[in-house]
């Protein structure tokens, strides 16, 4: 049977492929930071999960620190990823990235 | 500067089909791995576990985040340092960003509230010994609480306050860094505390890193170095 720890990382594993899809599929800078921060969520939730195997022990604390730091540095990760699209915005107008000038059309 | 219209059309293509085909692919490999993973093998947690008692603390998790893996934590704290660098030197705040709210029930909520998130922050903090707690989540506490202030507009970052930002900012990646070189010179290894100052030790890397945490959320919310204010 599925306990509620794999139902947990199962959760994760569908929002990282909800985010990369989100990721790779959207040309939209605003989107593509949305969807990084899903897949991001997912790991956490896959991490969080992990360190409910091994039946009755208690739960390991190293992935349990390592997703604490983790969400904060998401935070900043995120914050940058939306001053650099705010900057992109600034210089070409455009809220995407455009390879060159005919891709852009 | 050009104007690009933007393109921001959802609508399923032949391109996103082929995404939404690997993605799904992924999701799938990704599902199957999870379900086979082994249960039984030897995890890292029973040392860690073990070694609880000799970290300072007792609190597994900030035995992990803040001793055993400190120099992990010690890089982490430099991203949100280099986070911070890369939007000052990247943004200016916009002169007119902020509205002075037109009701006072905001100024006043936030007045009595702040207090108390300050309280809670410590609280946290010196939890993270024993209960889940510690930096992170009483930064995270700190963070919320000055952004509350920043969006009442009782205070504003300003450009003479960047004096005082800058080294709340740096102090916690600047105490983590004194602390683990003062322990190499000490007793010969990076981050290696001695059981009995572990205690003393973490609390204060962990009292610089909770502000240098709470003021790097914030000036994220900022969302760019203080420039000269005009509260609209």
């Amino acid at each position: 049977m599925i306990g509620s720890a794999m139902l947990y990382a199962l959760s994760g594993v569908v929002l990282f492929g909800m985010g990369i899809y989100a990721l790779l599929a959207y040309p939209n800078l605003l989107r593509k930071v949305l969807g990084m921060n899903v897949m991001g969520a997912g790991v956490f939730m896959v991490l969080i999960a992990s360190a409910y195997r091994g039946g009755d022990a208690p739960p390991d604390p190293v992935p349990h620190a390592l997703v604490i730091t983790g969400i904060v540095v998401a935070v900043c990760a995120t914050g940058l990823a939306l001053t650099l699209a705010t900057r992109i915005h600034a210089i070409t107008g455009a809220a995407q990235l455009t390879a060159d000038e005919e891709d852009s059309a | 500067m050009r104007k690009i219209p933007d393109n921001d059309d959802v609508r399923l293509t032949a391109g996103r089909a082929l995404i939404l085909g690997m993605a799904l692919a992924l999701t799938l490999g990704l599902a199957a791995v999870a379900l086979t993973f082994p249960e039984d093998q030897p995890r890292l947690a029973q040392i860690a576990l073990q070694r609880v008692p000799e970290s300072g603390v007792n609190n597994p998790v900030t035995a992990v985040l803040l001793n055993f893996r400190g120099y992990d934590t010690l890089l982490e704290v430099a991203v949100l340092f280099l986070a911070i660098i890369g939007i000052w030197s990247m943004a200016r705040t916009a002169r007119v960003w902020i509205k002075r709210p037109d009701t006072p029930i905001l100024g006043a909520f936030v007045r009595f509230v702040v207090p108390l998130m300050a309280i809670v922050a410590g609280y946290l903090l010196w939890l993270g010994a024993d209960e889940p707690g510690g930096a992170f989540q009483g930064g995270a506490v700190l963070g919320g609480m000055v952004i509350l202030w920043i969006a009442a507009a009782v205070w504003l970052p300003k450009r003479d306050g960047r004096a005082l930002l800058r080294p709340l900012l740096a102090i916690g990646l600047a105490a983590f860094l004194l602390a683990a070189t003062w322990m190499l010179l000490v007793r010969g290894n990076f981050f290696e505390y001695p059981p009995e100052q572990a205690k003393d030790l973490i609390l204060l890397i962990e009292g610089a890193a909770m502000l240098s945490i709470g003021a790097t959320l914030a000036l994220l919310f900022v969302g760019g170095a203080p420039e000269e204010e005009e509260i609209g």
